[in-house]
């Protein structure tokens, strides 16, 4: 097995017991982007020399024999919709191409802590809206299993990247499924927390009652690892609740006894694709074997998971984009040329005797605005922005927003009554493998509808949690969902770990694209 | 409800977004579609049901009402697309 092969605990106690540098370890990954991410394009941005820093004052501090973090010296990838003090910020927009936030992001702040070497920051769709990566403004990730293929998204490249061995733990957030989906779709495993689990002070936000950072890796082992570290309240956010962090990577090594399995009925039924659905009744059957008994649960409002999103999720960022205006960071048009149209268009009208019209000019204070946000924005972006603006503007917002969020309880109530009655709930992630690039591009509905067994669980706040469970017959990585209650990651993780013992899909990987 | 070309126009500004002509056509038809879609919300009745705004109902967290030093005004401006040493600058909003 190669060094970049190895589990991110085998390679911390590599790293623990000198048998292999920080710098040994950056070096190796570092080497592995730059041969294979020109044809996969995880990563919007890679610093080898600060990388390689990093790692020297580690293998440095650990000489004189100081005390070192939890993930000391061990590569972490982070999805450029975290603030870095100082470093690029993209947020796969050209609105942020060259902002440079003025701090960390708490979980950025707590890697630092952790002695983690910061990689580099990974590929997503613009904003983290999209499934594919797409929407990026700097071109798609492909998909490690196959070239021209998604690896889903929003945080396709932090799946990516794990799934071809360019960083051994990633971080990635999920706002509708955007850590669960992409992590089903590269094979990797990738855990969404309970709303409030993590802090998200320096996450750009999307939609700030959905969105949660959360790690991805090979295994449940190694997402714990990571969870353990990021996890936690913070005086900086007053959402992250401040409760204790259980040892994650200890307990993920404990089997459930008794285990009670609910499988959703409402995932399971039409729209599944055949080999998604066999895959998982095998699992279910892995289960079984392991003494679990399963039992069949309902959440009958699943089929208004999509929707109810869809009008919360765009409504929030239509709100929280409204900060792009041109004036504090980010992207401007040039206003110099504005002005001078708007003042052409303005005398020509009044020369014609249109007064009105002339009075109906946009100022070009608002000219400015608009056009930056035309400019600086792409379509997906600016299409949740419209329907967000719809949905809470007079007239609509009773039908549309409120609507929303009473269906929303609906939702949340549903997830609580199942949880009643079994420990945590099985079934798919999405309801078909991995798509070609530009499949869906053209029919944003159709995009929207990958959602449809993820954004339940954002919308109630309960964790979930992605796992290997096989492959299609075009060799096509398929993803197992399990969902907890709210504040169980614990029960998530070793409940993926006897999965994971008793299976090898999570240690398959594809054969290099290089 | 159906969506029209001068509904997208007003959100639009709404938004502060331009939108090209063929953009706007095609967010007419798109947005016309997924409300659609969002529309089988109508099938629930909700009259009884409590709105639900956030997944975790949270009560206020309050801290210590403390002074203390906030960003600095030099790293606040260094991102402005147009500043001077104090202000950000904007196109002039007072008529002439």
């Amino acid at each position: 097995m190669t060094l970049v092969e190895k589990s991110a605990a085998e390679l911390l106690a590599s790293l623990r017991e000198g048998q292999l540098s920080a710098v040994e370890v950056a070096t190796a990954f570092l080497d592995r982007i730059e041969s294979l991410d020109g044809s996969v394009h995880a990563f919007i941005r890679v610093d080898r020399q600060s990388a390689l820093q990093q790692a020297e004052r580690i293998d440095e501090r650990r000489r004189r024999g100081e005390p070192l973090g939890a993930l000391a010296g061990l590569p972490v990838a982070l999805k450029d919709l975290l603030c870095t003090r100082g470093e690029p910020t993209t947020c796969g927009s050209r609105m942020l191409e060259n902002f440079r936030p003025p701090y960390d992001a708490t979980v950025v702040r707590r890697l630092r802590e952790a002695d983690a070497v910061l990689i580099g920051k990974t590929n997503l769709d613009e904003f983290a809206m999209g499934g594919s990566t797409e929407t990026s403004y700097f071109g798609p990730t492909h998909n490690p299993w196959r070239h021209g293929y998604t690896p889903g998204g929003s945080s396709g490249g932090a799946a990516a990247c794990v799934a071809a061995s360019m960083a051994p733990l990633s971080i990635g957030t999920d706002t509708g499924g955007s850590i669960r989906q992409p992590a089903a779709f590269c094979g990797v495993t990738g855990l969404k927390p309970t709303y409030g689990r993590v802090s998200r002070f320096g996450l750009v936000a999307f939609a700030s009652s959905l969105d949660q950072i959360g790690p991805l890796a090979r295994s449940a082992e190694d997402a714990a690892l990571l969870l353990e570290t990021i996890a936690g309240g913070d005086p900086a956010d007053s959402t992250a609740v401040d409760r204790p962090v259980p040892p994650y990577s200890r307990l993920v090594h404990q089997p459930l006894e008794g285990l009670r399995l609910g499988v959703v009925r409402e995932h399971l039924a039409d729209g599944l694709h055949d080999e998604i659905a066999e895959a998982v009744h095998r699992a279910i059957d892995v289960y079984r074997s392991l003494g679990a008994t399963v039992q069949e649960v309902s959440l009958p409002h699943s089929r208004y998971a999509v929707a109810t999103y869809y009008v919360v999720a765009p409504s929030e960022a239509s709100s929280n984009l409204a900060r792009y205006d041109g004036v504090h960071y980010g992207y401007r048009t040039d206003e110099q040329a504005l002005i001078r149209e708007l003042e052409a268009q303005r005398k020509r009208l009044e020369a014609e005797g249109r007064h009105e019209q002339a009075e109906a000019l946009d100022s070009p204070l608002v000219k400015m605005y608009r056009r930056t946000r035309a400019e600086g924005f792409g379509a997906e972006v600016k299409r949740r922005i419209m329907i967000g603006t719809y949905a809470l503007s007079a007239g609509y917002y009773d039908a549309y927003y409120l609507k929303a969020l009473k269906v929303r309880r609906l939702i949340h109530n549903d997830y609580r009554a199942a949880f009643e009655q079994v420990d945590l709930l099985i079934g798919p992630v999405t309801p078909m493998a991995a798509f070609a690039l530009g499949e869906k591009l053209r029919d944003p509905l159709a995009m929207y509808l990958v959602d449809m067994y993820t954004a339940g669980a954002n919308l109630a706040g309960v964790p979930g949690i992605s796992i290997p469970c096989g492959f299609t017959a075009d060799g096509l990585p398929i993803g197992l969902q399990l969902q907890a209650p709210p504040f169980e990651e614990q029960r998530l993780l070793r409940g993926a770990h006897m999965f994971q013992q008793a299976t090898d899909w999570h240690l398959r990987r594809p054969v290099d694209a290089s | 409800m159906s969506l029209t070309r001068q509904d997208v126009e007003k959100v639009a500004l709404l938004a502060r977004l331009d939108l090209s002509e063929s953009e706007a056509e095609a967010m007419t038809s798109q947005l016309g579609q997924i409300l659609e879609y969002i529309d089988r919300l109508s099938e629930l009745s909700t009259d009884d049901v409590e709105p639900m705004a956030h997944a975790i109902e949270l009560l206020n967290v309050f801290r210590d009402d403390q002074v203390r030093p906030s960003l600095d005004r030099t790293e606040a401006l260094a991102n402005a697309p147009h500043h001077d040493d104090e202000c950000y600058l904007v196109p002039a909003v007072l008529g002439d």
